[in-house]
């Protein structure tokens, strides 16, 4: 119980235990240390040896009324956690899902996380992901993903880190999207110190009418390196997508964008734009003539970023 | 009593001097107008009073409320009560109004919500959008006034609040000039429109850097009909808006 305290704690959420309507999932390591399931739902874990394999099923035309929440954790020193997770949404379910992955301490961690994620259609899956690493850059990240969006279905991600340092970050998505269907990932990553900052997403429009957006808002402050490579490709008739990536640097770091578009139909368009470079300097004295010092001018502008 | 005093600044870009041995003093509390024509100055003595990037290296001296505040940074000039509003306001992706406007709430200042509302826009519908792109250059040249309003500055530079606005948008300038005023603030606002010059108590002609002249009397906006008409320059704004009158 400790370390479920600790990962609530860390996460801030209340009352999802108690709820009743509120599908969970919390992990320590290899542990599972509590699970909930709701109605519609079917939630198989199985642990391993170094993590834990889970299987989550949402059963055609359910609709999960309350957020479900996953936690996973790294509460102890020098561990490596591998989730292998497979969701299936099958035709017409909703599904939303709040992840905190959690990796607080100051040892080294390595969070490695395989997804499968097959949307199928109709329906709709939004999974917003909020990391809390630790404060010395100490945690190394893979969330790595092939996610399959079915006719007329919905995936909607959102991958933010809301405390600590990256450490390194690699996150990798492999996106399919079938006809009427529609993909929307942003990623917001804030580095600083030594940390390392990789993304790569690829989105194919395999379908009539498929769109797909990727968005990624990067700050690289001190020596972070970020790199972000977005590709789409758009294969079918009113296919339609777009990469937006902006990534702001300070100190002595580097940042690089890669925006690749490839269009196989007349009828489809794909579009992109990369916005990289310091902080703009008509923002920081916009602030600091309200009376912001240099640096809190610079902390709002990347705040708003990164929002 | 005087709040800032210019005191024989120059600025010289190459050999170009875009600023020439300008000295003026302005009291508190009260409105000056800054005119000319297009390139003249006016914006450029605006960004070295600010003491932006690429403005700061003068000759001459800024006297603000009896302190030399040549060396000092923005953040610094800001700090002591001076402010400027661009004419054409920055755009930042993401940042929310609210959090834009709280920024600038300085001490004894105004609430963002009290602020947007003085400025004519809904704080409900305001509060939570981005100061970017999906806001028209209008509805930011608001929230830039809405700004200063929270900040409840000394003194503010007002650079051309009235471009690119609508005539209830001008309505709502002049209501704020207005507020700014009742609260104390000094007001210098550069501007090629007569109506807002009319509300000037006082007003300085600018021509290819250097001081022309300087109103004597009430009557602002008809010493810079006669006066601007006869400038060899024929600014087109001004002779165009001086008909009006």
């Amino acid at each position: 119980m400790k370390e479920l305290n600790e990962l609530l704690n860390y996460a801030k959420v209340e009352g999802v235990l108690e709820d009743k309507e509120i599908a969970s999932l919390f992990i320590d390591n290899n542990k599972v240390l509590s699970s909930s399931g709701v109605e519609g739902l079917v939630l198989k874990l199985k642990e391993q040896k170094d993590g834990v394999d889970i299987n989550v099923r949402v059963l055609p035309g359910v609709v999960i009324k309350k957020p479900v929440h996953f936690c996973f954790g790294i509460l102890h020193k020098s561990k490596v956690q591998k989730i292998n997770m497979n969701i299936t949404l099958e035709k017409g379910a909703v599904m939303n899902v709040f992840s905190h992955c959690i990796f607080p301490k100051n040892d080294p961690s390595k969070h490695l996380m395989q997804g499968k994620i097959t949307i199928k259609e109709g329906a709709t899956f939004r999974y917003f992901e909020k990391h809390i690493h630790s404060a010395q850059g100490t945690s190394k990240v893979y969330p790595h993903a092939v996610v399959k969006i079915g006719k007329g279905a919905r995936f909607v991600t959102d991958f933010e880190l809301i405390g600590g340092r990256v450490g390194l970050i690699d996150i990798d998505y492999d996106m399919r999207c079938d006809a009427d269907s529609s993909c929307d990932f942003i990623s917001k990553i804030s580095g600083k110190g030594n940390d390392i900052i990789n993304i790569r997403e690829s989105a194919v429009l395999a379908g009539d009418n498929a769109k797909a957006v990727l968005r990624s808002r990067i700050a690289a402050r001190d020596e972070t390196k970020a790199e972000v490579y977005n590709k789409i490709t758009a294969k079918a008739a009113g296919a339609f997508g777009h990469v937006d990536c902006t990534e702001i640097l300070q100190g002595n770091g580097k940042v690089k964008a890669y925006p690749e578009v490839e269009v196989l139909h007349p009828l489809a368009r794909v579009t992109h734009e990369a916005n990289l470079g310091g902080v703009d300097n008509r923002q920081l004295e916009t602030l600091m003539a309200r009376g912001l010092s240099k640096t809190q001018a610079e902390d709002l502008i990347i705040k708003g970023v990164l929002s | 009593m005087t709040i800032l005093s210019i005191k024989k600044i120059t600025l010289e870009k190459g050999s170009k001097k875009l600023i020439n041995d300008v000295s003026l003093e302005i009291e508190a509390g009260a409105t000056y107008a800054l005119v000319g024509p297009n390139g003249s100055g006016k914006s450029t003595l605006a960004y070295i009073l600010m003491g932006l990037e690429g403005y700061r290296e003068i000759t001459g001296d800024i006297v603000f409320d009896g302190k030399s505040i040549k060396k000092f940074s923005v953040s610094q000039r800001a700090k002591l009560g001076l402010t400027l509003a661009w004419q054409e306001p920055a755009r930042f992706q993401g940042l929310k109004v609210e959090d834009f406007l709280a920024a600038a709430v300085g001490k004894d200042g105004v609430s963002p919500t009290e602020a947007l509302e003085k400025v004519g826009l809904a704080p409900s519908k305001y509060l939570s959008r981005a100061v970017d792109k999906d806001l028209s250059g209008g509805e930011r040249k608001r929230i830039e006034l809405a700004a200063v309003i929270c900040m409840k500055p000394r003194l503010v530079i007002l650079d051309e609040p009235d471009s690119g606005v609508d005539v209830e948008a001008l309505k709502k300038v002049f209501a704020v000039m207005e507020y700014l005023e009742s609260t104390g603030t000094t007001i210098v606002v550069i501007t090629h429109n007569m109506q807002v010059l009319k509300k000037a108590d006082r007003a300085f002609l600018i021509c290819d850097g250097k001081l022309i002249d300087e109103s004597k009397g009430g009557d602002v906006a008809e010493y810079f009909k006669n006066r601007c008409l006869a400038c060899p320059r024929k600014n087109k704004l001004l002779k165009e808006e001086a008909k009006k009158i």
